[in-house]
């Protein structure tokens, strides 16, 4: 395992970048560089900067140095009985700050919070070169404001992170899949039902046919739940939810042709065929944020329910303002989370007097624009 | 006991009071705006009594369109705003500006609505904690977060301190049980934060402004999370021959991948003064107990309750109960909620204090307070949220013998620093206000703090926001640096002392 402080050499690159002016691109392992706006930028290469710092099982708590690779530390956590509780995806060599920078978190997000829920404190270099700590390594931790968890989904920002710390869950003794045949507008009420009912629910969605729910817990309880709750056992429950998280169930490979050529780079998995849909047009994944018990979304496209109804992955080539307009009445929000073109709005537009906010909180931060400019919106 | 608003923290303006209150009159009923001194002593300080300043003007709109007048008038003239809830915080983070508005959101105490289907609760901030779960208990749903004070604090005050409680160890604290704001600007605009579904668009401004203590905007609407309520809850009690043992037990139980929805330790003086207080059934022999909750399904609970015992008899329990009855769980829990009252029982004064520190530290950090206990000759009571390594030591005291209380401050101060050196923080969950500012020095370097400073700038320039809390001035950590060395290094040698 690599373990390495690059640290004073980080500051050093973002001095000099400060002293020149010129923007950087932070980057781990680059599993997510299709995520977000493109930018441009020097690299800033964060995968040497690695190494667990800290874990000690009884404390719940682990920190890394955020070139750590996120395997490396699931590896670590498996070996103790432990994980983490938000279930982030990889899409190939996930790093640590990667994924608290993008925020993303997986099907158990629901249910066991989300990568923001997780993280205690943070290590970063701001946008004036100096190197500073928020939050801590302690469950309960009130003093000063959270500049922790504001770093969470700010896709590198507000500073380079370098060091996490992370709030640590115990693994299920036992977890089983329960499966059952019904159209999604039954799904989402079947979900909302039993999201509000005291099941060891650990994850719930709906594929177009049929509602997966996966319970967590001990052996006595995961028994009596799937007796009352019914359904089929789904006999690889582990691996349904592993390719939900990575993407690669059919939903998200059968894309037209383009769209799949952009999946196989990002994902690593084998290549589709490519003579289907030859003349499509380009379809995009939306990531659509909603209240979990909203009706489905009158757009055409194929959609892909996770997150107990929370989170609607809608495969359409539908005008982006539609879908924005849309997500916003409905009462969430909506991304483009891969597309061809990135150039424009990747993110929900913000209203004036919150964009200005995020702008003198961006200046607060990184008064000189230095980093991932152009990453989350493009004005900053 | 001392406070001093430092004269770097201070927000002076020059606005004639009758005029402003003119001013004020053309949005606010009468009855609304409060200027008498004997009208205005009640909101001299909040449950941190200690900490008393009278306030300027006292405001307590009813609207949104009101609160906004308030504020827009404030930051026309100047004039430093502190808002307020219940007044039940424990650091002074209420504790009124001599020359400002305290602005009251005690009337702002409507549930607006309870959706079961999305699992949400939109309430006013004044609406008082237990009454969310009170309302919500009809679709078998509650909002998790319970501080102590849950049937008076309200769900304002508790955003803005990010209010913890028993069962955060399992549940989170607020910020893990927030889904939405609605929150006024220093002038007055209305912004929006989080949204319908789990997540938002731009930064996690929710995150951020939650804990914020009343530094970044005036909150006025939140969306809260309910859970569905558990069918079952079940306790029990261990007994320790020493904390140090009882410190290991909690540990053991942790590291074996239990997930207790309580999980509490109190040592000998607090369980003698609970038991003589309630009559909980403790044992008052014992030089500590730990409490154990888990709740869930039936089956998850059972199965969980049968492995703690086993854990915590291997690890040297000399007694370990199950509650029978529910009757007898709510008795064992009894003694731990009347803890703090207790203690007001057995001496005439107490201070409670609020450090966080990694269990591992747990003995370590018991012991260093033991030996500042009886160096000062104040005797110190130890509860704590063991869990999640939360210790609320309560520092006993008489207030009429001269000298006690600055000495009773003096290792208050001494016990946070520890906390700070074992690699936790000055405050879990009671929040910095007033009282903790100075140690927010030892915590944070000035760079740290520069770059808080630079936040609060963001959205409040002039820094009218609750002045002179939370987040101290580099001018008083100069001069509170005088004293203390920060990580080694005299702190702000640039600045000059005064």
């Amino acid at each position: 395992m690599q373990n390495e402080n690059l640290s004073e050499l980080l500051r050093e690159r973002v001095l000099k970048a400060i002293a020149e002016g010129s923007p950087l691109l932070i980057l781990g392992g680059g599993s997510k560089s299709f995520y977000g706006r493109t930018a441009v930028g020097e690299v800033l290469d964060m995968a040497g900067h690695s190494g667990i710092i800290a874990y000690e099982p009884t404390e719940l708590v682990l920190t890394a140095r955020t070139g750590t690779a996120l395997s490396t530390i699931e590896s670590v956590l498996d070996g103790q009985g432990q994980m983490l509780a938000f279930e982030p995806p990889h899409f190939g060599l996930a790093t640590l700050g990667g994924t608290v920078a993008c925020g993303l978190s997986g099907p158990r997000r629901a249910y066991a919070g989300s990568v923001r829920d997780s993280v205690l404190g943070v290590k970063l270099i701001n946008g004036k070169g100096e190197i500073l700590s928020f939050g801590g390594q302690v469950m309960k931790n009130v003093a000063g404001f959270d500049l922790s968890r504001l770093m969470v989904g700010a896709l590198g920002t507000l500073g380079v992170l370098l060091e996490v710390s992370l709030k640590l869950v115990p693994k299920p003794e036992v977890e089983e899949t329960r499966c059952f045949d019904m159209g999604a507008d039954a799904a989402l009420t079947a979900m909302s039902l039993w999201s509000g009912q005291a099941w060891p629910l650990s994850a719930a969605c709906h594929d177009g046919e049929r509602v997966y729910i996966r319970l967590s817990g001990a052996e006595s309880a995961i028994r009596a739940s799937a007796k009352q709750l019914g359904g089929e056992r789904l006999p690889d429950g582990c691996a349904f939810w592993a390719g939900l998280r990575e993407q690669n169930l059919p939903f998200f490979r059968q894309m037209d042709n383009s769209q799949a050529s952009l999946l196989d780079a990002n994902l690593a998995v084998p290549s589709l065929p490519r003579e289907a849909g030859a003349a499509a047009i380009a379809e995009s994944l939306w990531r659509i944020s909603l209240p979990p018990a909203a009706p489905m979304l009158s757009l055409q496209g194929a959609c892909f329910i996770d997150w107990g109804g929370a989170l609607r992955w809608l495969k359409t080539d539908a005008d982006a303002a539609a879908v924005f307009a849309l997500a916003q009445q409905t009462g969430g929000h909506a991304s483009l989370f891969r597309s061809i073109d990135r150039s424009g709005l990747v993110f929900q537009a913000l209203p004036d007097p919150l964009k200005a906010l995020h702008m003198r909180l961006k200046q607060a931060f990184d008064p000189l624009g230095i980093f991932n400019p152009g990453r989350l919106y493009q004005e900053w | 006991m001392s406070y001093r608003t430092h004269p770097s923290e201070h927000i002076a303006h020059n606005v004639d009071k009758a005029d402003f209150l003119r001013m004020l009159g053309e949005y606010l009923k009468p009855d609304s705006l409060l200027s008498d001194p004997e009208d205005l002593r009640p909101y001299d300080c909040d449950a941190l009594s200690v900490y008393k300043s009278l306030p300027w003007v006292v405001a307590l709109p009813e609207t949104v369109g009101q609160a906004q007048a308030v504020l827009r008038l404030c930051h026309q003239h100047g004039v430093p705003v502190v808002a307020r809830g219940a007044g039940t915080g424990l650091s002074g983070g209420a504790l009124p500006a001599d020359n400002g508005v305290l602005l009251s959101l005690a009337k702002f105490n409507r549930i607006l609505h309870i959706d079961p289907a999305n699992r949400v609760a939109r309430v006013q901030p004044g609406v008082r904690n237990a009454a969310v779960s009170e309302a919500a208990l009809a679709y078998g749903l509650y909002y998790a977060p319970d501080p102590s004070s849950q049937i008076a604090c309200t769900i304002g005050g508790n955003i803005a301190e990010n209010s913890g409680g028993v069962h955060c160890l399992k549940y989170g604290l607020t910020v893990h049980n927030l889904l939405g704001l609605k929150l006024l600007t220093v002038d007055g605009e209305l912004i929006e934060l989080g949204s319908g579904g789990m997540d938002a668009a731009g930064y996690d401004l929710l995150a951020l402004v939650t804990g914020s203590e009343g530094l970044l905007g005036v909150i006025v609407e939140a969306t809260l999370r309910l859970l569905p309520a558990p069918t079952t809850a079940r306790a029990l009690l261990a007994a320790f021959g020493s904390v140090e043992q009882a410190g290991a037990g909690v540990a053991e139980i942790i590291g074996a991948g239990l997930v207790p929805a309580g999980l509490e330790m109190m040592d000998n003086l607090i369980i003698r003064a609970a038991e003589d207080f309630v009559h909980a059934g403790y044992p008052v022999d014992a030089a500590a107990i730990i409490l154990c909750e888990m709740d869930g399904m039936a089956e998850q609970v059972d199965a969980d309750l049968e492995q703690a015992q086993n854990i915590l008899l291997r690890m040297g329990a000399t007694e370990v109960r199950l509650a029978k009855t529910e009757a007898e769980r709510k008795k064992f829990w009894a003694g731990r909620k009347s803890a703090f009252p207790a203690a007001g029982r057995i001496s005439p004064d107490y201070y409670c204090m609020d450090g966080t520190i990694p269990r591992r530290s747990l003995a370590e950090v018991l012991h260093r307070i033991a030996v500042l206990s009886a160096s000062y000759g104040i005797d110190v009571a130890n509860v704590f949220h063991a869990g999640d390594g939360n210790l609320h030591p309560l520092l006993l005291y008489d207030a009429s013998q001269p000298g006690q209380l600055e000495r009773a401050e003096e290792v208050g101060g001494k016990i946070l620093e520890l906390c700070v050196a074992a690699g936790g923080t000055v405050t879990g969950e009671h929040g910095v206000g007033m009282e903790k500012i100075n140690q927010m020095c030892i915590q944070f370097s000035p760079a740290e703090l520069a770059q808080f400073h630079a936040v609060k700038a963001a959205f409040d320039p002039r820094g009218l926001l609750n002045p002179g809390k939370a987040v101290p001035s580099l001018h008083r950590c100069a001069e509170f640096g005088a004293m203390h060395i920060h990580r080694g290094i005299l702190s702000f040698p640039e600045l000059e002392r005064y």
